[in-house]
């Protein structure tokens, strides 16, 4: 569930800006993130969303200094408790991973070895970061297996990975990520291979660290359903550039960027009527290297004219204004491009705003589903759609 | 058991046909695994689909689906029970007896990519069923015909024709799921089996897919048996849905009726599960445990060990999937809802 919105007060935990990572192919640097800028705040759960090949995961493992290939070129500055993480010596990185930050990947089996059991994995993980004795390394894990909600823990612990169904293994992983304590935690994908009922009960457990743990959550997906459930704030990467961000309450509501809003219509709805036809977007995402010169939605968007296709691509400019610093007289107007005194919190990158033809609010839920009865799935019905007819 | 070809017969299109395109009677498929264990895949499962419906299948990993949807086609051979197509028990019959049978029926897979060999242009790939199968006049079709036909498939999967000079790494997710696509058409089937069709595809691309495929089969009155695990998708393409679980079909009615009035508590708690994207949305609390091993299924209800409402009742009795309505039918003792 997001929280408020209000702006953090303190310096953030993270303080990501101008990312760039390109890869080496051919003689020429293929530009995979360009110019990605983010902040995290303490506790705070952020959403970073997009399609595959987006760089997603490129910009999370540039974060925690795990690329390797030759050549790769990292520049910008990514800030994590004031520390600039870009081009920090691997053995700073390596002891800052594992006790500061914790990464969790789609498929646990790359984070466990198959001929050791689990406890014995994260006992010694445990010990790398802290002088205890074998006998209390495994106490903790098997407490934290328990905090993880694994039934009967102790004897899970001996198991080896592949006895764990996909939903232990998960909960394994995390608590291996969260032995020693971290105040980043950054999840690529964590639910992807799961299946729903399972990918409940896990999102469940992500969104209760912050209290129990006091953690960020970096959370990687391209499930808008688990941005919605699950983030603060949501930061869309279209082609490796950052298409829009803002807090997820807003952005669901009044996406300012018309790829978030043909994202958001594009998905089939569980609720309520059922579109005769679903409003796809033509055409797939560019490959890096015929990404267009100006915005790289360009070639799929309905909204697509002269100023959007030179270079450079459309900066990130507000959209939206903080619903609590605005005077709230309506309570279905929670975001208004209103007074322009009011702390901007929502930034797209398209020419739209600027020119003054801002995109339509998507239809909200309560709007949608006022005066409908809830069915037995304890759902009210709802359907909606971005703006566009369908 | 044959009660299922009795009850969807009413919920069939009202066109002249009210025999059952496919029929599935008490299928079972077991595997059997090192150390004598046995894995019931598909555990006794009777349906049938009329002609131009589309039958959503859904259900967790592992819950039989593709095993299902490769058994209708005989993709795998059942170990017991029965498949008719148009009526005719295509159970046991031979491979050259099936071969005729095969042109009606086609499968489209998820993995767009592996399913097109790289090195042959989609031309050459699209044109190999049109020159293994006779045409429709028993007599092995001209080139002309041939090329005819391939201009034909292009353009009802709206592909360019000149994508038929091209190999399928020239091609994005969607457009090489648009020529699988094509090829399962090309002999004009009546029956399609799709196995997580969209799946694979980016969110932006799946939307295309899907109208594709709900347009094709207005257009051509195709019948779909449409595998997914995304519950939204299959509501979208579906007519009716059959919820699995553990290789069994625990409810199947009409679509809406079973994501929105669901009567089976594992339906319930699985469109419960998916997330909305829409900021706001309450979800219960998600169903606790696992999955059970397939080699292990508990007895009584399959459900019973995750089931929020068990009762006694339900570790001793299997529940049978029994009418509940019109054209909804449950495996519960205690379903949420009547019809
Ligand atoms: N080491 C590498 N060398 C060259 N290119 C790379 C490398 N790693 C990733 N890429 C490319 O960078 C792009 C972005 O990849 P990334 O893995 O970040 O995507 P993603 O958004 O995580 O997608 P997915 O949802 O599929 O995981 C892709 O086109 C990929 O091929
Ligand atoms: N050839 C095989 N030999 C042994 N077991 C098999 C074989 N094929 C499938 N199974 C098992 O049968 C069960 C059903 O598998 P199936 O692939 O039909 O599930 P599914 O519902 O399609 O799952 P998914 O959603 O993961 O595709 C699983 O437990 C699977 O491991
Ligand atoms: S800049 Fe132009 S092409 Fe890009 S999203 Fe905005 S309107 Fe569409
Ligand atoms: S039969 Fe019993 S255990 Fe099975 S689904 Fe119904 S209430 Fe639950
Ligand atoms: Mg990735
Ligand atoms: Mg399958």
């Amino acid at each position: 569930m997001p929280a408020e919105i209000a702006p953090p007060m303190t310096a953030p935990l993270l303080d990501v800006r101008d990312l760039c990572v390109s890869f080496p192919s051919r003689g020429r640097m293929i530009p995979i993130v360009e110019h990605v800028s983010f902040t995290l705040g303490e506790r705070d759960i952020l959403g970073l969303v997009g399609e595959s090949g987006s760089g997603k995961s490129v910009t999370a493992m540039a974060l925690m200094g795990l690329i390797d290939s030759p050549g790769v070129q990292i520049t910008g500055s990514a800030l994590f408790r004031g520390q600039e993480l870009v081009g920090m010596p691997q053995k700073q990185l390596r002891r800052l991973r594992g006790r500061e930050i914790a990464m969790i990947f789609q498929d646990p089996m790359t984070a466990f070895t198959p001929v050791y059991t689990i406890g014995w994995q994260i006992d010694e993980q445990i010990r790398a970061h802290e002088r205890l004795s074998r006998k209390q390394a495994r106490a903790r894990t098997v407490e934290l297996l328990a905090e993880m909600g694994v039934p009967d823990p102790a004897r899970t612990a001996d198991r080896y990975p592949h006895q764990l169904s996909g939903g232990l293994r998960q909960r394994a992983m995390i608590a291996m990520a969260l032995s020693c304590n971290p105040s980043l935690l950054i999840a690529d994908e964590p639910t992807t291979a799961l299946d729903v009922t399972v990918q409940a009960q896990i999102l469940d457990l992500i969104r209760s660290l912050r209290s129990t743990y006091g953690s960020s959550v970096l959370l990687i997906t391209h499930d808008m359903g688990v941005v919605a459930e699950t983030c603060d704030t949501t930061l869309v990467l279209y082609s490796g550039r950052v298409a829009e961000t803002g807090p997820t309450e807003v952005l669901f509501a009044h996406p300012g960027h018309p790829y978030t809003a043909a994202l958001l219509a594009s998905i089939p709805p569980l609720d309520g009527p059922r579109p005769h036809r679903l409003p796809a977007i033509a055409g797939a995402p560019p490959a890096p290297l015929e990404r267009p010169a100006g915005c790289a939605f360009a070639p799929r968007c309905t909204y697509v004219h002269d100023t959007c296709l030179p270079a450079p691509p459309p900066p990130l400019v507000p959209t939206g204004y903080d619903p609590l610093a605005a005077p709230q007289d309506d309570a279905t107007a929670q975001v208004s491009a209103a007074a322009p005194s009011t702390q901007p919190v929502q930034f797209a990158a398209c020419v739209l705003p600027a020119e003054g033809t801002p995109l339509p609010p998507r239809l909200t839920y309560s709007e949608l589903s006022a005066g409908d009865e809830a069915d037995a799935t304890g759902f009210p019905p709802s359907s909606f759609a971005a703006g566009e007819p369908h | 058991m044959t009660t299922s070809a009795t009850f969807s017969a009413t919920s069939a299109p009202s066109s002249a046909s009210a025999r059952p395109l496919l029929e599935v009677r008490d299928v079972r498929k077991t595997y059997h695994l090192p150390r004598g264990q046995t894995l019931k895949a598909v555990d006794g499962i009777s349906l049938s689909v009329m002609p131009g419906e589309v039958l959503g299948l859904v259900g967790e990993s592992g819950c039989g689906k593709s095993t299902l949807g490769r058994c209708l086609l005989r993709l795998t051979d059942v170990s017991s029970g029965q498949i008719l197509f148009e009526g005719q028990d295509i159970t046991h019959l031979s491979e050259r007896a099936l071969r005729p049978v095969r042109q009606r029926m086609q499968m489209v897979f998820q993995d767009s990519y592996a399913s097109l060999n790289p090195r042959r242009r989609i031309g050459d790939l699209l044109a190999e069923p049109l020159k293994v199968h006779p045409g429709p006049d028993g007599r092995k079709r001209s080139r002309a015909t041939i090329a005819a036909r391939l201009h034909e498939l292009m353009d009802l999967v709206s592909l360019p024709a000149a994508a038929l000079d091209r190999y399928a790494h020239e091609f994005s997710g969607g457009q090489r799921q648009r020529i699988n696509i094509a090829r399962a058409l090309a002999l004009s089937p009546r029956l399609v089996v799709a196995d997580e069709p969209v799946s694979a595809l980016d969110v932006s691309v799946q939307a295309q897919i899907v109208n594709l495929f709900a347009d094709l089969q207005a257009r051509l009155g195709l019948t779909y048996v449409f595998v997914a695990h995304d519950l939204a998708v299959v509501r979208q393409i579906s007519t009716r849905v059959a919820v699995m679980y553990l290789g069994a079909v625990v409810e199947l009615g009409e679509t809406d009726a079973v994501l929105h009035r669901p009567a089976h508590p594992y339906s319930a708690a699985l469109t419960a599960a998916v997330p909305r994207p829409v900021v706001g949305a309450i979800r219960a609390a998600p169903l606790g445990g696992d999955i059970p091993s397939p080699v292990a299924r508990p007895a009584g209800c399959r459900f019973h060990t995750r089931c929020p409402f068990v009762q006694g009742r339900c570790r001793a009795e299997e529940p049978a999937l029994r009418r509940i309505g019109p054209s909804h039918s449950v495996a519960c003792h205690f379903p949420l809802a009547e019809g």
